[in-house]
């Protein structure tokens, strides 16, 4: 830039010619100067303000539309991860203890109507009804010609059903996607497993729920999707309980029984291997409960849990097994058998009179009620009510389905000295099978407390000690001689040595006092003797032999042969070896010191 | 040298623009792609679960008892029960043929020296 001079030569001589100042034109140069560089100034700042201005606004309308952007879109997920393909479907499958399904998932659709976007509402209804026959034609049409905006027509559709709606080619008709519970084996384990139904139902997606069963028990632990459709293990094995039922439906057929229950399960870990209660349902298509009537004819009702009954002679193992371990008597300690014994004004009498005197053991062999109330009174009401508790026999069972918390066992209003007497010879106390199982289990594996569960253990349960070693096999002892001697003589399978307790109980009147024609039979046992593995109980319910000309009703010749039938079904289905029992002489040595 | 700093700068960030963006629409397409493969995998889950279900259902056991009581004639197919278990030595092994040896061998050292 040329800069113009501050004092001009030029100018300076000529104002000094004039006699003027020259300084004064330094001075107005320099003021020219001034306001030049201001001028330059100002236009620069001017420039840079706007530049800045322009920024500002650009930044504040990039937030302000972010902003109303964000306002008015409807929130979703960030899309820069990759979204995982773990959950399949809302509800877990439930298999058994091999992994075999036992409940799954099934796509579904329903269908619904939106009248009014139905083209041809005639044709409809009629290509409708062509498909679904059980519709009502002139219902349908009214229904599409109507005021309704929006109704369902039918629920659970197969593949070839919406295909068929598809074709009828109408726009007002759609499809509502839905999961069903799918029971692939039918009526097998129904009571275990309940049911499922629909819970809060939209058009698009319905909430799967438990109703009853383990599905109800476990119902969170089935929708949680943190557990990433893990499956619930239960410890049912599929074959023995398909087995189970066939063998127990047979042998409730042939004893002209109207109900019966069996449950098997592992004498060290409490698992059940098999629950079965009959008669029984189809879980896809469960019936609606009674509404008239007692609970306990329905087909949902679970008698092996449910089903709370005086289980007669099998409560007899519990005294005899108690006296010995308070060393009140020995297997061989004679007991005073004469009868009838009266207490108060009530007596106790036994089905045959076995003489004056019976050994403990002869005592659970014969089944003796007056022996076993003998025992009851050595023992006394305190200790007795202790250890049945002790066993869980006054409390609700720990089976882990929903019905289980309605099985609390009836006990005697008062615990007086009298129901003690009758209670050790299994009247006055009311339990389920499933609670029999577990009592049995507890003083026969040696001594241990188990708790029966139906979901799948690591290992034995190694719970309280309830008995001795050694008393568990005294009682094991007694319990193998009623099967080789002794009431429950068809009760021999051979490789397996059984050892069990028979039982039979009238029913109680509902009225008061007791049915002189009905009973309850049962035959609880565990197998093999020698070496417990596993206990069976087998309860059937009104059973009546009427093979031979007087209607036999015992346990010994109902409960027992169909508890023999299935176990020699079931063990080699467990994978149970039959084995040679080791020589008895053994045993009554051990049993004796 | 200011001015080819700020060219310099203007070159970089140009270069780092169009980069971002090529990079921008590479992950889009990754996201796509993996949002495929998963809605894949789902699909072949679901298909799974149903075939599932299928052969849970085929195999129920009233069905199984039911083939085995129909083909009873071809098959034979009974209970379970005790006597089908067996020692491992009553099992009758056959007698292994041993493929090297099968012919005569002839064991004279005649052709030693040929065979070395």
């Amino acid at each position: 830039m040329i800069r113009t001079p501050l004092r001009p030569l030029a100018r300076i001589l000529e104002a000094r010619d004039k006699g003027e100042n020259p300084d004064a034109i330094e001075r107005e140069n320099l003021r020219l100067r001034h306001e030049q560089m201001r001028d330059k100034m100002r236009g620069r700042a001017e420039s840079r303000l706007l530049v800045m201005g322009i920024l500002f606004f650009c930044g504040f309308l990039m937030v302000g539309t972010r902003m109303a952007l964000l306002a008015s879109t409807d929130p979703e997920e960030p899309q820069a991860t990759v979204r995982s393909a773990q959950i399949v479907s809302q509800r877990a499958d439930i298999v058994d203890r091999e992994g075999r399904i036992l409940a799954t998932n099934m796509q579904t659709n329903h269908l619904y109507a939106h009248p009014q976007d139905m083209v041809d509402p005639v044709h409809t209804a009629k290509e409708l009804v062509k498909i679904f026959p059980e519709l009502k034609e002139e219902r349908l049409l009214k229904d599409f010609t109507g005021k309704r905006k929006f109704l369902w027509i039918r629920r659970q559709l197969s593949p070839e059903q919406v295909q068929a709606v598809h074709d009828i080619g109408e726009p007002g008709l759609n499809f509502g996607p839905r999961e069903t519970r799918l029971y692939p084996n039918g009526s097998i384990a129904s009571h275990i497993l309940g049911g499922a139904s629909y819970g809060r139902e939209g058009v698009a997606s319905a909430e799967v729920v438990g109703i009853a069963g383990v599905e109800k028990v476990y119902d969170e632990f089935l929708r949680d999707p943190s557990n990433g459709s893990q499956p619930l293990q239960l410890s049912l094995d599929l074959t023995v309980q398909a087995a189970a039922e066939k063998v127990l439906e047979g042998g409730m057929m042939l004893m002209n029984a109207k109900g019966a229950a069996a449950v098997v399960m592992d004498i060290k870990t409490g698992e059940l291997i098999s629950l079965v209660s009959l008669p029984d349902f189809d879980p896809n298509n469960r019936p609606v409960p009674l509404t008239k009537g007692s609970a306990g004819d329905s087909p949902l009702f679970n008698r092996a849990v449910q089903g709370v009954y005086e289980l007669g002679s099998t409560f007899k193992l519990f005294a005899a097994a108690q006296a010995l371990e308070l060393g009140l008597v020995t297997p061989e300690t004679k007991l005073d058998t004469k009868g009838p014994l009266r207490w108060g004004r009530f007596r106790i009498r036994d089905f045959h009179n076995y003489g004056s005197q019976l050994s403990v053991t002869e005592t659970i062999i014969k089944s003796s009620n007056i022996g076993t109330a003998r025992l009851a009174l050595l023992i006394g009401t305190e200790r007795q009510k202790d250890f049945l508790d002790r066993l869980g026999l006054l409390e609700k069972p720990t089976v882990e389905i929903l019905e289980a918390s309605g099985a609390k066992p009836l006990t005697p209003k008062k615990w007086s000295e009298l129901s003690s007497l009758t209670i050790s010879y299994g009247h006055g106390l009311s339990v389920s099978p499933v609670h029999l199982a577990g009592a049995y289990a507890s003083v026969l594996n040696g001594g241990t407390r188990v708790n029966p569960t139906l979901l799948k253990q690591s290992g034995p349960q190694n719970g309280e000690r309830i008995v001795s070693e050694r008393t568990s096999a005294q009682v094991r002892s007694m319990l193998r001689q009623v099967v080789t001697k002794g009431t429950a003589s068809f009760g021999e399978v051979p490789g397996y040595a059984v050892a069990g307790k028979t039982g039979t109980a009238d029913k109680p009147k509902p009225t008061g006092g007791y049915y002189k024609d009905k009973v309850i039979a049962t035959f609880a046992s565990v197998f093999p003797a020698h070496d417990p593995k596993y206990v069976v109980i087998v309860t059937l319910d009104e059973p009546e032999d009427r093979m031979s000309d007087e209607p036999r009703r015992t346990a010994g010749w109902t409960a027992v042969p169909v508890a023999a039938e299935l176990i020699g079904r079931i063990a080699p289905l467990m994978g149970l070896r039959p084995e040679v029992e080791p020589a008895a002489v053994g045993e009554v040595t051990l049993a004796s010191h | 040298m200011r001015t080819l700093f700020g060219i310099l700068t203007a070159v970089v960030v140009i270069g780092l623009a169009y980069w971002a963006y090529g990079e921008n629409y590479r992950t889009q397409d990754a996201l796509a792609e993996s949002r495929k493969v998963s809605n894949e995998i789902e699909a072949a889950r679901s298909r799974l679960a149903v075939l599932r279900a299928e052969w849970a259902y085929l195999n129920r056991p009233d069905r199984l008892r039911d083939l085995a009581e129909l083909n009873f004639d071809s098959l034979g197919l009974l209970h379970m029960t005790a006597d089908h278990f067996g020692e491992i030595s009553e099992i009758a092994y056959p007698v292994p043929v041993n493929p090297l040896f099968d012919e005569p061998v002839e064991l004279s050292s005649d052709q030693l020296e040929m065979m070395q």
